[in-house]
C-alpha cells in the first residue's frame, strides 16, 4: 500500500511538486499520468528515496521512506526510466548482485534467479553479457531484477518508453502477470494506451498538481464516449459525443475531414487541463 | 549497518576481474617508465642513505601505485553514476551509507594492492627485492585505505566526469611528486619540508621506505594515516546523501 499526503519538492525556484496526496490500495495498479515535466519521475524518486522531499509525508506499507529507509526500500523493487543495468555484468550477474543488495541467501538467489529468467522469457540469456542485449530484453531484465526479492510494491516509471508495438504489448501482458500475483503497482507513463490497458485507477498529473484521480471509466465518462476530430482554420479540435449517432450526425455534411473515433484519457486530460500528455 | 557491502564489493570486483587482462599492462607502464628513466638511466650512480637509487625510488612507486589506483575508485563509481546510473540501483537498496562505503573503499583498496604487486614485480625485473614484511603491508593498505575513502566522498560532490579529471589534476598528481616518491625530503629547505609534511602520501612513502629497509618504523606515520584515512571514511559516508538530488 502507498500512501502520500502533501507531498512538495522544489528545485530552484521552480516548483516540481506541490501538494500531492494519493493513496494506492494493495494489488492495484495505479497510473500516474501526465506530459514531459509533470513531475512523474521526481514522484518516483522521492517514493523510493532516490531524491529528498521537501514536505510531505510518503508511506509505504505503513514506513517512512525518510525516517525508515533500509526497512521501506525492503518494501519495492523499481524500474527506473533509465536502464541503469550493469552492462560489464551477465544477465546473472546483475540479478546475483541485486539479490546480495537485498540480503538474499545465495541459495535462494540462484533459485529466484531461475524462476524469473523463466518469467521474463531469458533463461536462454543467463550467461550472457547484459550490453549484448536488446532493448527490449534490458526492459525486461529490469522487470525480472525489480521482482527479485519478492516485493509487495513494484515502481514502474515509463516502462515501454522508446519500444516497438510489440514489445510494448508483451511488456503489458508481463505486468498484468506481476499484478496477479498481489503486487501494487505505481506506473508513470505518458502512453495513454498503457495507461487504459493497465490502470485500475488513474491521476492525471499537471505542473506538479493531481488534476483528477478516478477510474479510467470514470475520468473518460464525464466528456462522453465519442469524438470528432476535426481541423478549424489548420488547428486540430475535437468535439465530444454522448452517442455514436450523435457524433455521425456531427460529421454529416462536413467537408473537413473528420474523424469519428472512441473518447481516450488524453480527452479527458486535455478536457481539464487544455494541454495534451505528450 | 554494515549489510550489502558484499553486493557492492562484489559487483567492483567481477569487473575488475574482466578487465584485469588490460589492468596489468596499463598499471605497469609507469612504473616500467619511471624505474628506467628514473631509476635505471638519471639514477644509476645515485646513492641516497646508503641506497641505490632505484632502491629507494621502488618503495615510493609502490606508494604512488597504492595512492592513485586507490583513488581510480572515484572515476568507476562515476561511470557508474552517470553512464550507467547504477548508483540508484544501490541508493534504492536497503542497504546504509556505510555498506556502500565499505564495499567501494574496500574495492579500491583491492585494486591498489593488485597495482602495488605489479610494481614490486617489475622491481624485481630490475633486480631490486626489499623486504616486504607486515609492516610494509601495513603502511601500503593504510595509505589504499586514505585514498580510497577520499575518492569516494569526492566522488559524490562532483557533477560530471570531467570534474574528476579536474580532482586527479589538481590532488593526485601533484601529491604522485612531491609526496616523497622520487627525492628524499630532506633535500628540501625547512619551510618545504614541513609543506609536504602535510601530505599523506609523504607518511606513507615513509612508512613503506623504512619497512621495505627493514629500519624503525616511525609510529607517527602510521597513526596519522589511520586517523586522517578515518576522517576521509566518516567524509565518504556523509558526502553520499550529497549525491541525491
Amino acid at each position: 500500500m502507498i500512501e502520500v499526503q502533501n507531498l512538495s519538492k522544489t528545485f530552484g525556484d521552480r516548483a516540481a511538486l506541490a501538494g500531492v496526496s494519493f493513496t494506492v490500495g494493495p494489488g492495484t495498479i495505479y497510473g500516474y499520468l501526465g506530459p514531459n515535466g509533470a513531475g512523474k519521475t521526481t514522484t518516483i524518486r522521492i517514493l523510493t528515496g532516490l531524491t529528498r522531499r521537501d514536505g510531505g509525508t510518503v508511506l509505504l506499507n505503513g514506513y517512512d521512506i525518510e525516517r525508515e529507509p533500509i526497512t521501506c526500500k525492503a518494501q519495492f523493487g523499481l524500474v527506473p526510466q533509465h536502464t541503469n543495468l550493469d552492462a560489464e555484468l551477465t544477465v546473472e550477474e546483475n540479478l546475483l548482485i541485486h539479490g546480495l543488495l537485498h540480503h538474499m541467501a545465495k541459495a535462494d538467489i540462484e533459485r529466484r534467479t531461475g524462476e524469473l529468467l523463466d518469467y521474463v522469457e531469458m533463461s536462454d540469456r543467463r550467461k550472457v553479457l547484459v550490453k549484448t542485449l536488446s532493448g527490449g530484453m534490458k526492459r525486461r531484465l529490469l522487470i525480472g531484477r525489480a521482482l527479485m526479492h519478492t516485493p509487495s510494491i513494484l515502481f514502474l516509471d515509463e516502462p515501454t518508453v522508446g519500444l516497438d508495438a510489440a514489445i510494448r504489448r508483451r511488456i503489458w501482458g508481463l505486468v498484468r502477470k506481476i499484478q496477479s500475483d498481489g503486487t501494487t503497482i505505481f506506473l508513470t507513463t505518458h502512453y495513454i494506451e498503457e495507461a487504459e490497458f493497465l490502470a485500475d485507477r488513474v491521476a492525471f498529473l499537471d505542473a506538479g498538481k493531481i488534476v483528477a484521480e478516478d477510474t479510467p471509466v470514470n475520468l473518460m465518462a464525464d466528456i462522453g464516449e465519442w469524438a470528432v476530430d476535426f481541423l478549424d482554420d489548420n488547428r486540430l479540435q475535437t468535439a465530444y459525443f454522448h452517442s455514436r449517432d450523435e457524433a455521425r450526425e456531427y460529421v454529416t455534411g462536413r467537408m473537413d475531414g473528420c474523424t469519428v473515433r472512441r473518447v481516450n484519457l488524453e480527452d479527458a486530460f486535455i478536457s481539464m487541463t487544455g494541454r495534451k500528455i505528450v | 549497518m554494515i549489510k550489502g557491502w558484499t553486493a557492492v564489493y562484489l559487483r567492483e570486483m567481477i569487473i575488475l576481474k574482466r578487465r584485469l587482462a588490460k589492468l596489468i599492462p596499463a598499471w605497469s607502464v609507469s612504473p616500467l617508465l619511471y624505474l628506467v628513466a628514473f631509476g635505471y638511466a638519471v639514477g644509476r650512480h645515485v646513492n641516497v642513505g646508503g641506497h641505490s637509487y632505484m632502491e629507494f625510488l621502488l618503495p615510493g612507486l609502490a606508494a604512488m601505485a597504492s595512492m592513485t589506483q586507490a583513488f581510480a575508485i572515484a572515476g568507476e563509481i562515476n561511470i557508474a553514476r552517470f553512464y550507467w546510473h547504477i548508483f540508484d540501483e544501490f541508493q534504492a537498496a536497503p542497504i546504509s551509507n556505510l555498506a556502500y562505503v565499505l564495499g567501494e573503499v574496500l574495492a579500491g583498496m583491492t585494486r591498489a594492492l593488485l597495482a602495488g604487486c605489479v610494481v614490486l614485480l617489475l622491481g624485481a625485473l630490475f633486480g631490486v627485492v626489499l623486504s616486504y614484511n607486515p609492516l610494509f603491508w601495513a603502511a601500503f593498505l593504510l595509505n589504499s585505505f586514505v585514498f580510497a575513502s577520499l575518492a569516494v566522498g569526492l566522488a559524490m560532490h562532483v557533477k560530471s566526469h570531467a570534474d574528476q579529471t579536474l580532482l586527479n589534476n589538481f590532488i593526485i598528481t601533484p601529491m604522485a611528486f612531491l609526496g616523497g616518491t622520487f627525492f628524499p625530503l630532506s633535500q628540501l629547505p625547512a619551510w618545504g619540508q614541513r609543506l609536504l609534511e602535510a601530505l599523506p602520501l609523504t607518511h606513507a612513502a615513509k612508512a613503506i621506505r623504512a619497512a621495505a629497509f627493514v629500519e624503525p618504523a616511525h609510529m607517527t606515520d602510521y597513526l596519522l594515516l589511520a586517523i586522517v584515512g578515518c576522517v576521509c571514511f566518516v567524509f565518504a559516508i556523509v558526502s553520499v546523501n550529497k549525491a541525491k538530488s
